[in-house]
């Protein structure tokens, strides 16, 4: 019997997803005698064409990382679509729109505009930006376009399953990959990790304290962190209250507050309301100028509370005057 | 000329103001500007809760992604909340709201905190009042459109349904 067929691919990512799956160490020679990989970009040699030549369906499983945000990666979405039976949205980016999504917080000319032209490091006296065709003396040569927009993978195509994550843990892959090969998957449309928040049986939860109230926000790169003491009581945003489990306490293991990669637990609608609430009503102020001067020290909410998940909130991107410009339809 | 042509008159905006009230102050100085013949705004769609605390974010985030151009949020004077600190959990998770939402392009006169007692029925009126007039001025809250979702049903469409992750 033949392996079953798998392909990996990225959008608008890092390449940290990818690096998760070199994480798999050894466990990586099990996979690859189980699968069959028939598309993977960063290892592989293999080209659109060659998925474009599969039946329709011919991949068991597909994995997409990167967030969605060019034209050529809502086609490549579409077509990984197609030729999978299923298609896994594969890290932070491709779950909840990630760290590109704050892109979101700008409009496309503006993004633009800093990137060719005001950066301090950009040298473009013929103000030369990206087009969509080009004529050169060979011909015509495209590009993609620049979305107005960045989406979640599942904003552009149906999507099976999340493995969330900024990078995915390596538990996650593993298990996500013997559910596939075994079968033993839960329902569509749901999150491969535990549906449980990190400050659950967080190895420091033993120092929570029952009444925890914060005196001042601190900054990690700023002050001395306690190795063993909760880091909501120490006064770091820790967003543990709100995030998913299932990393291992990675970051709060190398002494450093949660971020919030792995996303809501399944109860949640918006994310960052949720974190918002969760942190806000630790301020131990009830005087109105006290606790705006407390809010004060947070300068970013937007960056903080949704570092990895703007596309995927419930206000998606900067409200206002391109406002009518808005999303693609798929 | 035809007496019975009716011409096109220009709607005027009616702003959308969704209403968090608490049930021991706000609420019920609504019931006392209704039992006191106190006209306002037909703007505003009150909801009811136990407590001004018990408004999460999300809330509002919600009642603003669903149509609503503005949203108030009113509960007990500091020091009278009927759970002790609910009000104060409500104004510091408001407060860090609205630094939010100015970074979302949402304007500050759409959303708003008020404390209102029982006995304020007639602010319960000058606010909503003053709130719709404000949102006229302002226009409807213009979101970006949310990308058609043709995967799992988003939270904003429907409740999310049960789902049970892999154990790990």
């Amino acid at each position: 019997m033949s392996k079953p067929k798998v392909g990996f691919y990225w959008c608008a990512s890092c390449g940290g997803c990818e690096e998760s799956v070199v994480d798999l160490a050894e466990a990586i020679l099990d996979v690859a005698a189980a699968v069959d990989f028939v598309f993977f970009p960063v290892a592989m040699d293999f080209k659109r064409s060659d998925v474009e030549a599969m039946a329709d369906g011919a991949m068991a499983a597909c994995m997409i990382n990167g967030a969605i945000r060019s034209s050529e990666q809502r086609a490549m979405a579409k077509l990984l679509r197609r030729k999978a039976q299923i298609l896994i949205a594969y890290g932070a980016c491709s779950h909840q729109g990630g760290i590109p999504g704050l892109a979101n917080l700008f409009d496309r000319q503006s993004i633009l505009q800093t990137v060719y032209r005001d950066t301090p490091s950009t040298v473009n006296p013929g103000d030369i930006r990206p087009e969509a065709s080009t004529r050169i003396p060979h011909g015509e040569v495209e590009l993609p376009v620049l979305d107005e927009q960045v989406k979640s993978l599942d904003q552009v195509v149906p999507v099976d399953y999340y493995i969330p994550g900024c990078a995915p843990p390596v538990q996650l892959l593993k298990d996500a990959l013997a559910a596939i090969l075994t079968g033993r998957l839960p329902p569509k449309g749901s999150v491969l990790a535990p549906d449980k928040a990190l400050c659950e049986q967080c190895p420091r939860a033993p120092s929570k304290p029952d009444n925890l109230l914060i005196d001042q926000f601190k900054r990690p790169h700023l002050e001395r962190i306690d190795p063993e003491k909760c880091l909501l009581a120490q006064g770091f945003l820790c967003l543990g209250p709100a995030t998913r489990g299932g990393c291992g306490w990675a970051c709060i293991n190398a002494n450093m507050p949660c971020t919030g990669c792995l996303g809501p637990v399944s109860r949640t609608r918006d994310y960052g309301g949720a974190a918002m609430s969760a942190l806000a009503s630790l301020v131990n102020s009830n005087d109105e100028a006290q606790i705006a001067a407390m809010l004060e020290t947070i300068v970013d909410p937007a960056g903080t509370f949704y570092r990895y998940g703007l596309p995927a909130s419930l206000l998606f991107a900067r409200a206002g005057a391109n406002a009518d410009k808005g999303g693609h339809e798929p | 000329m035809s007496s019975n042509v009716t011409l096109p008159v220009a709607e005027e905006f009616e702003p959308r103001i969704v209403a968090f009230f608490c049930n021991w102050c706000t609420y019920t100085a609504g019931d006392l500007a209704g039992a006191a013949r106190l006209a306002y705004a037909p703007n505003m769609r009150v909801i009811r809760l136990m407590c001004s605390g018990r408004v999460d974010p999300e809330f509002v985030l919600a009642a603003l992604r669903q149509g609503a151009d503005g949203v108030l949020i009113g509960g007990c004077h500091p020091g009278d909340c009927h759970y002790r600190e609910g009000n104060y959990k409500c104004l510091r998770r408001f407060q860090l709201l609205c630094k939010f939402l100015r970074q979302m392009g949402v304007e500050e006169q759409r959303v708003r905190l008020e404390w209102i007692a029982a006995s304020e029925g007639d602010k319960v009126q000058k606010i909503a009042n003053e709130m719709t007039a404000q949102l006229k001025l302002l226009g409807p809250l213009r979101l970006q459109i949310t990308p058609r979702v043709n995967g799992r049903p988003r939270a904003a469409e429907c409740p999310p349904a049960p789902t049970k992750g892999v154990a790990p």
